[in-house]
């Protein structure tokens, strides 16, 4: 059975008909081709498939499709303000966070929630922030280092 | 003139990495990212039996496969993945030697009707008695291979070591055992293929692309020419996408070449824990002797590696496990003897240290084991020992330069105030029933770079450097960015020897038409040997440009352009060779191993909770003798990293079977660390420059695989008294041994 939905990602309204099966990692990828968010295992344990899902962050394989209809969504591919990085997406690249990169669109959506939630974490809330997304290749020592960066920047700048 | 250059170089800076804003973005693009019009997917129908006859498919006549494309062993002109050897079939044909060996290819642009079409495909398979561990492999229960199941075996001598360390003052005997790893990139694998006029093309996650074609060109007989192999953004790889990918190319290219369309294949992760090669695992007893004051006799290691069901990376594997059997220890005398046998698992293959670790961990437990016979500290019994330049290295090996592990160990005890909290820490200074103890440990080793032994003067390894416009430099090499920083790092070597800004570097993407085989990306050879040569190319290149501005004047790019006018195109070619002085004979396994170490320190604080038996690590630290640090963050992520996944390795990682089935195929039963996991980082860079090596660097993507075992085993023996010889240290393991420790007291 097909289902025709309504979804907002990143602020453009996107029309699609699915069938009731499409996980919203489907939709995101398959037919709206907006493929930063990354399918690492299917089944919501590598946390790559992150995005925020009417403000609140899910993994787009545990999601289905038409579960979307009528939602707003925001992925990585509205982090950046048109050509100007977000100062998360800078301090990751200064930090040297991304190595594969695979993991990165949603460890940056990740940490964008954390940072909402609680603007001005500690490492210990950093870390448990990150906990549920898996990164193979940095020893996570510089995605925490980006984080923290963000943060102490913003409480700074809110003197 | 030199404004654009920085004094200081661009070795030893920090620029951006060069694919760092796309990956931030989302925009960079990997395998499955990629649109391939008119492209359908394709699944792999594979073995349920670890070893059996196949006595017929059955296709089920309900099901409509009138839009399915099916490719059977009959249908592969040479049914051979051609790597070392040739001895696995790209599909099992009339038998089946693993589980989750390949046996049908399906591709269907239907993806639900595919994952149907997948059950309806019904192998019937008479089951033979099978290896299931190296111990049935040994007692030749069945035999399967030659006259003993052996698949490799290497030796190394050096002096009567049997006879030295029955003269010993203390002789010290132990087992020690590791098992399989899991690479667990995050991205899976994953490849497409398509044909036309040209011939096949082939686009993939992968290490090495020339390895893809020379599998494709055999299994296919096609001629290379005809074959353009491109590796897409990798997701990381860690060793598993140093071979593997040649099976899913092989099978894509069937595929594709009988459906008449572009053809992807993207592993699902169960399937890619399962069917791919994991970390051969190993069973290593040595036996020492050392007189009471702590000077070494002699060294006898006897190795056992689970090769798997065919040779894959075996060999080699075996071969740098062997020579660094002995650790980074001056031993006058000793005997390594080594084999790899055959099981009915899934081959096991390269993984990041590639046979080194596994051996480390038997060697430095061990001199923890000895140092305790004798009643010295660990530390200082190694510190006593340790090679030096001038020292003779069981091969015959003499070092001769960039030796910095005395550097490293002292660097290492000092930041992490290791000799304190040996004397204040630990089970003998926590009062009865404490619930939380600590306890610090430490390892110190060493990892060759480049090839083993003679493997480089074989391969040759070329790169080519283009001059552009303006003035700007490319390179071509085969060397791929898998994470680690390839493309980075060239960009760095080639500006400061061509004497051009870093952003007028550029790396071309790696595609076999397009570059020259450098050789594979393995080995931690792409820094140090590959660097070295686009070093010296970039340098040619610069000189060049320069004569032309002596002669005719003008700024770098006005003479470039001119040149560019006059020959059409300006490209310098370079093939690595040894150094002179590097020569090492395979038969006597006699000679230069490797032409540089890297060295390291690493020290390990422990927390564990005796109620849970949870293993903390509360801290981290290593000094890493790096030669030069091409840039120091990346080269620190590379150190960081490896670190991590080698206490996941230590800690928690396990591969549990059950008749040849993996039990645990997922990332919430197979447990790689999470951010809570990881400890903070210390690390230190040391340089003792490599007088061949870019700037000095040596190679050390391996290297930080290799320490964190052992020194997390002497952190945890420190805390609970517990001496663990095997990994993963559990806690359910830990929880057994205390238990069992306990009840011995009473």
């Amino acid at each position: 059975m097909e289902y025709d939905i309504e979804v907002t990602v990143n602020d453009v309204r996107y029309k699609a008909r699915i069938p009731a099966s499409f996980t919203l990692l489907q939709l995101l990828r398959d037919v709206l081709h907006l493929t930063g968010t990354k399918e690492g295992c299917g089944i919501g344990e590598c946390g790559a498939c992150s995005v925020v899902f009417n403000g609140e962050l899910v993994n787009a394989c545990l999601v289905l499709g038409v579960e979307a209809n009528g939602a707003t969504l925001r992925t990585i591919e509205g982090e950046a303000k048109g050509e100007q990085l977000s100062d998360l997406q800078r301090s990751f690249i200064k930090h040297h966070a991304a190595q594969c990169g695979f993991c990165t669109p949603a460890m940056i959506l990740t940490a964008g929630d954390l940072l909402r939630r609680i603007p001005t974490p500690t490492d210990e809330q950093i870390i448990e922030g990150i906990a549920g997304n898996l990164c193979r290749c940095t020893g996570y020592e510089a995605i925490v280092d980006a984080i923290r960066e963000v943060a102490r920047d913003a409480k700074g700048g809110a003197k | 003139m030199q404004s654009n250059v920085r004094s200081q170089g661009w070795i030893g800076d920090t620029p951006a990495r060069s694919d760092g804003p796309a990956k931030v973005a989302g925009t960079a693009r990997y395998i499955a990212d990629i649109a391939f019009p008119n492209a359908i997917d394709a699944s792999v129908v594979r073995s349920h039996v670890p070893r059996g006859r196949i006595l017929g498919i059955d296709f089920d006549p309900n099901f409509d496969w009138s839009d399915v494309t099916i490719i059977t062993a009959k249908d592969v002109p040479c049914n051979e993945i051609a790597e070392i050897e040739c001895d696995q079939p790209a599909l099992a044909d009339d038998q089946v030697r693993h589980v989750y060996e390949p046996i049908v290819l399906l591709a269907c642009e239907d993806k639900t009707k595919l994952q149907r079409a997948v059950q309806r495909v019904h192998v019937r398979i008479e089951q033979l008695p099978a290896l299931l561990n190296v111990d049935d492999s040994l007692a030749c229960n069945p035999l399967v291979l030659g006259k003993d199941n052996v698949m490799c075996s290497y030796r190394v001598v050096l002096g009567d070591a049997k006879a030295e360390i029955e003269r010993a003052e203390v002789v010290v005997r132990g087992m020690y055992e590791v098992g399989h790893q899991e690479q667990m990139y995050i991205e899976p694998q994953g490849c497409v293929a398509y044909w036309d006029d040209a011939g096949l093309h082939v686009v993939g996650s992968m290490q090495c692309p020339y390895y893809v074609e020379k599998a494709l060109a055999h299994a296919l007989r096609l001629e290379r020419s005809r074959i353009d192999v491109t590796q897409s953004v990798t997701g990381g790889a860690f060793g598993g996408k140093e071979e593997y990918p040649s099976v899913v190319a092989v099978h894509v290219a069937l595929l594709s070449k009988k459906a008449g369309r572009p053809v992807r294949m993207i592993y699902e992760r169960q399937e890619d824990v399962q069917a791919t090669t994991k970390r051969h695992p190993a069973r290593v007893t040595v036996e020492a002797g050392c007189d009471r004051d702590g000077t070494l006799r002699g060294i006898a290691v006897d190795i056992l590696m689970d090769a798997g069901a065919y040779v894959t990376m075996t060999p080699v594997v075996l071969s740098r496990g062997v020579l660094h059997a002995c650790g980074a220890y001056r031993w006058p005398t000793a005997l390594v003897q080594s084999k790899a046998v055959i099981t009915n698992t899934p081959p096991n293959g390269a993984f990041r240290g590639f046979g080194a670790p596994q051996t480390i961990f038997a060697v430095e437990r061990h001199m923890d084991r000895m140092a305790e016979a004798i009643g010295m500290e660990p530390m200082a019994f190694r510190q006593k020992n340790l090679l030096g330049i001038g020292a003779t290295m069981p091969t015959g090996q003499v070092l001769n330069g960039s030796v910095g592990v005395q550097e490293c160990v002292q660097r290492a005890l000092e930041k992490s105030d290791y000799l304190r909290k040996k004397s204040t820490l630990g089970k003998a200074n926590s009062p009865a029933g404490a619930t939380k103890v600590r306890g610090v440990g430490a390892s110190v080793f060493l990892h060759g770079a480049g090839f083993t032994g003679s493997g480089e003067d074989r391969l040759k390894g070329a790169v080519e450097l283009d001059l552009l416009k303006d003035g700007h430099v490319r390179v071509r090499s085969s060397s791929t960015d898998m994470g680690q920083g390839t493309e980075t790092v060239f960009r760095q070597i080639a500006a400061q020897a061509a004497g051009v800004p870093f952003e007028n570097v550029s790396v071309a993407t790696p595609s076999t038409a397009h570059v020259p085989d450098s050789g594979p990306t393995v080995a931690s050879r792409t820094v140090m040997i590959v660097g070295s040569i686009v070093e010296s190319a970039a340098k040619e290149l610069g000189e060049r440009v320069r004569n032309e501005q002596q002669q005719h004047g003008g700024s770098f790019a006005e003479a470039s352009n001119r040149l560019l006018e006059r020959e059409g195109t300006v490209v310098v070619h370079r093939r690595y060779a040894h150094p002179a002085g590097v020569k090492f004979d395979d038969a006597t396994y006699t000679g230069t191993a490797y032409p540089a170490y890297a060295w390291a320190c690493d020290i390990a604080e422990v927390e564990v909770d005796l109620d849970t038996f949870e293993i903390d690590v509360v801290g981290f630290w290593s000094a890493v003798d790096v030669g030069r640090a091409i840039h120091p963050v990346l080269c620190r992520g590379q150190l960081d990293g490896g670190a991590l996944q080698s206490i996941g390795w230590a800690l928690c990682e396990e591969v549990q079977w059950k008749d040849g089935h993996i039990l645990n195929p997922r990332m919430t039963t197979y447990i790689v660390p999470t951010a809570l996991d990881a400890p903070p980082f210390m690390t230190d860079l040391v340089e003792e420059p490599y007088t061949f090596g870019p700037g000095g660097a040596k190679g050390i993507g391996e290297l930080p695989m290799d320490g964190g075992a052992p020194a997390l085993a002497a952190a945890i023996e420190h805390a609970t008294g517990i001496a663990f010889n095997r990994i993963p240290m559990t806690p359910e393991r830990l929880f057994d041994a205390w238990n069992e420790s306990q009840r011995e007291r009473r």
